[in-house]
């Protein structure tokens, strides 16, 4: 294969990647576009309009979106690290048996176990609430930061920290500054992962939620199940901005060596 | 002993919330399953509900289109990944970066909305179509959406996974088989054999154990399969979430049945999964 070839395979892997995204951008914007005209025959701001206007419930709902992602991302991670840790920084018995029921939430799709939490979450006060809904995006969140930091732990060496402590240092001290420095980056991309996961949500949500708990994409969901492709079109674009910036930030930040390695994990943001 | 005191205390944080939230969720579901739920004054224990999915023809319905489903979306993904690995291996750079990592982060029901967009009847392509003079009504457009044979569903996880497996396939590449190929190069190999005799085996134990990832994902999802599939038969989760949401709540043993299953089939999947990835952490 030729560099031609390359080039060529790749305009081609490019048109494939952002065709979902040409309609979504027209429609977001247009005023009329009926069928057979191939670009809308009329613009329109109110697609984007309806995203910011007062007591249209999407600005409630995208805080309400952010509030959880945050809160899931932070509580992840604070579980995630010290896992992360075991798994990837020691040996010991029983690890692969451990890492299986870590990953298992992962493949096990969160429908089964969350229907089963239902019942005692109604009965603790939890279900129809912010907080329960929080509760259930941990279960997909924390098994992918643990496993993200396992694989972090698992590259250093530990010699760093050897040095410290014959230096004096304190086992805390020795992991506050010098272990805690140099995992920050993969610390990052597990709060970033997490946080991503959390946004996707939708049949957590639905399910805990009970419909009281508005986030963004339950409104996407509706609009995508009405018949007006232009508010449908700029909340999925709404919806798709964060995963959007991440990447950005990840092609900005990461050198080019660590891309391929940053983001893991089938469907992980939904 | 304080070595494994450290350990278990790392390790109980993660642990609690995955075995009060997801495998305590588990145990509850088969319980329920199993005709318990005090909740609704149902205290007997019967395999009741599980008799009645295997003699239903509903839920073998349902069994085979998820089975098609996740089966056909894991098959084109694994070749389109594959073909799109080796033909974009050379290329480097933010465009090739934004490509492959996209798709992966966007989540499913923005692909799903797009793709609808882009494949309905009154969608990009049908207007397409229309300017080629191949329909002149939507209607006349093949119905991708809400269709016997899932086609917007596919397309969707196709769009979503096939660059997941086709890093995973880069990531193999980057290793041995380009010098074996080298070799092979070298020795007077085409590129049909050096694809068949070299790459592929190099390859293929980590695109065996991607597409088991992605085959076990698309089994379990619902949201797609949700917006985008018609209403009978619908895929195993959308069925258990239908019965969960019955009016009638003597439908919950049905709908907790039901996720059980899913939850068997995909720890299995995930069972296989681990022992292959172990395998090939082994062969380095």
């Amino acid at each position: 294969m030729g560099k031609k070839g390359g080039n060529l395979g790749l305009a081609v892997a490019a048109a494939l990647v952002a065709l979902p995204f040409v309609p979504l951008v027209l429609w977001a914007v247009a005023g009329e576009w009926r069928f057979p005209d191939l670009l809308p025959t009329a613009w329109s701001p109110r697609g984007l309009a309806h995203l910011v206007e007062p007591g249209g419930g999407v600005l409630g709902a995208t805080l309400n979106s952010l509030l959880i992602g945050l809160a899931t991302a932070a509580a992840s991670v604070a579980v995630g690290l010290p896992a992360g840790m075991a798994i990837g920084g020691y040996e010991w018995r029983f690890k692969g048996l451990v890492i299986f029921f870590v990953l298992l939430p992962i493949l096990v799709p969160p429908l089964a176990s969350t229907m089963g939490v239902h019942v005692t979450f109604i009965r603790l006060g939890l279900a129809d609430t912010v907080f329960g809904v929080f509760l259930v995006h941990l279960v997909p969140t924390v098994p992918y930061t643990a496993l993200i930091l396992a694989g972090v732990f698992s590259e250093r060496t530990g010699e760093l920290e050897e040095a410290a402590r014959t230096l004096g240092a304190s086992a805390w001290q020795a992991f506050l500054r010098v272990t805690l420095p140099g995992v920050l980056p993969g610390v990052a991309v597990a709060g970033l992962f997490a946080f991503l996961i959390s946004w996707g949500q939708y049949v957590l949500t639905l399910l805990i939620g009970g419909g009281s708990v508005v986030t963004l994409p339950m409104l996407l969901f509706s609009a995508a199940s009405g018949n007006d492709p232009v508010i449908t079109s700029a909340l999925a674009l709404a919806f798709a901005l964060p995963a959007v910036l991440a990447l950005v930030l990840a092609l900005r930040v990461l050198k080019p060596g660590e891309r391929a390695g940053g983001f893991v994990g089938p469907g992980k943001v939904s | 002993m304080g070595g494994r005191l450290k350990i278990a205390l790392l390790l109980a944080p993660a642990l609690v919330v995955i075995g009060v939230l997801f495998a305590g969720g588990l145990v509850v579901a088969f319980v329920q399953s199993l005709g318990y739920v005090p909740a609704i004054g149902m205290t007997d224990l019967t395999l009741n509900a599980y008799r009645e999915i295997l003699s239903d023809e509903d839920f073998f319905d349902s069994l085979v289109l998820t089975l098609y489903v996740s089966g056909v979306s894991t098959g084109v993904a694994t070749v389109l990944a594959v073909v799109a690995a080796l033909a974009l291996r050379r290329s480097s750079g933010r465009v090739s970066a934004v490509v492959f990592q996209l798709p992966i982060t966007i989540p499913h029901l923005v692909a799903a909305v797009g793709i609808a967009l882009v494949v309905g009847q009154t969608g990009l392509g049908a207007r397409i179509a229309a300017l080629l003079g191949l329909v002149g009504e939507p209607g006349d457009f093949p119905a991708l959406l809400y269709d016997e044979y899932s086609v917007g569903i596919i397309l969707t996880y196709v769009w979503k996974e096939v660059p997941f497996i086709a890093l995973v396939v880069l990531a193999s590449l980057r290793g041995v088989a380009s010098e074996l190929e080298d070799v092979a190069r070298t020795l007077g190999a085409g590129a049909w054999q050096r694809f068949w005799y070299v790459v592929f085996p190099v390859i293929s134990p980590s695109v065996v154990a991607a597409s088991l990832l992605v085959f076990a994902f698309t089994f379990g999802a619902f949201e797609v399969p949700y917006l985008l599939g018609k209403s009978y038969p619908t895929i195993l989760p959308v069925m258990a979430y239908n019965e969960y949401r019955d009016i009638d709540l003597s439908a919950r043993p049905t709908a907790m049945a039901i996720n059980v299953l899913i939850a068997l089939i995909t720890g299995a999947v995930a069972a296989l999964y681990l022992r292959l990835a172990r395998d090939l952490g082994r062969r380095g």
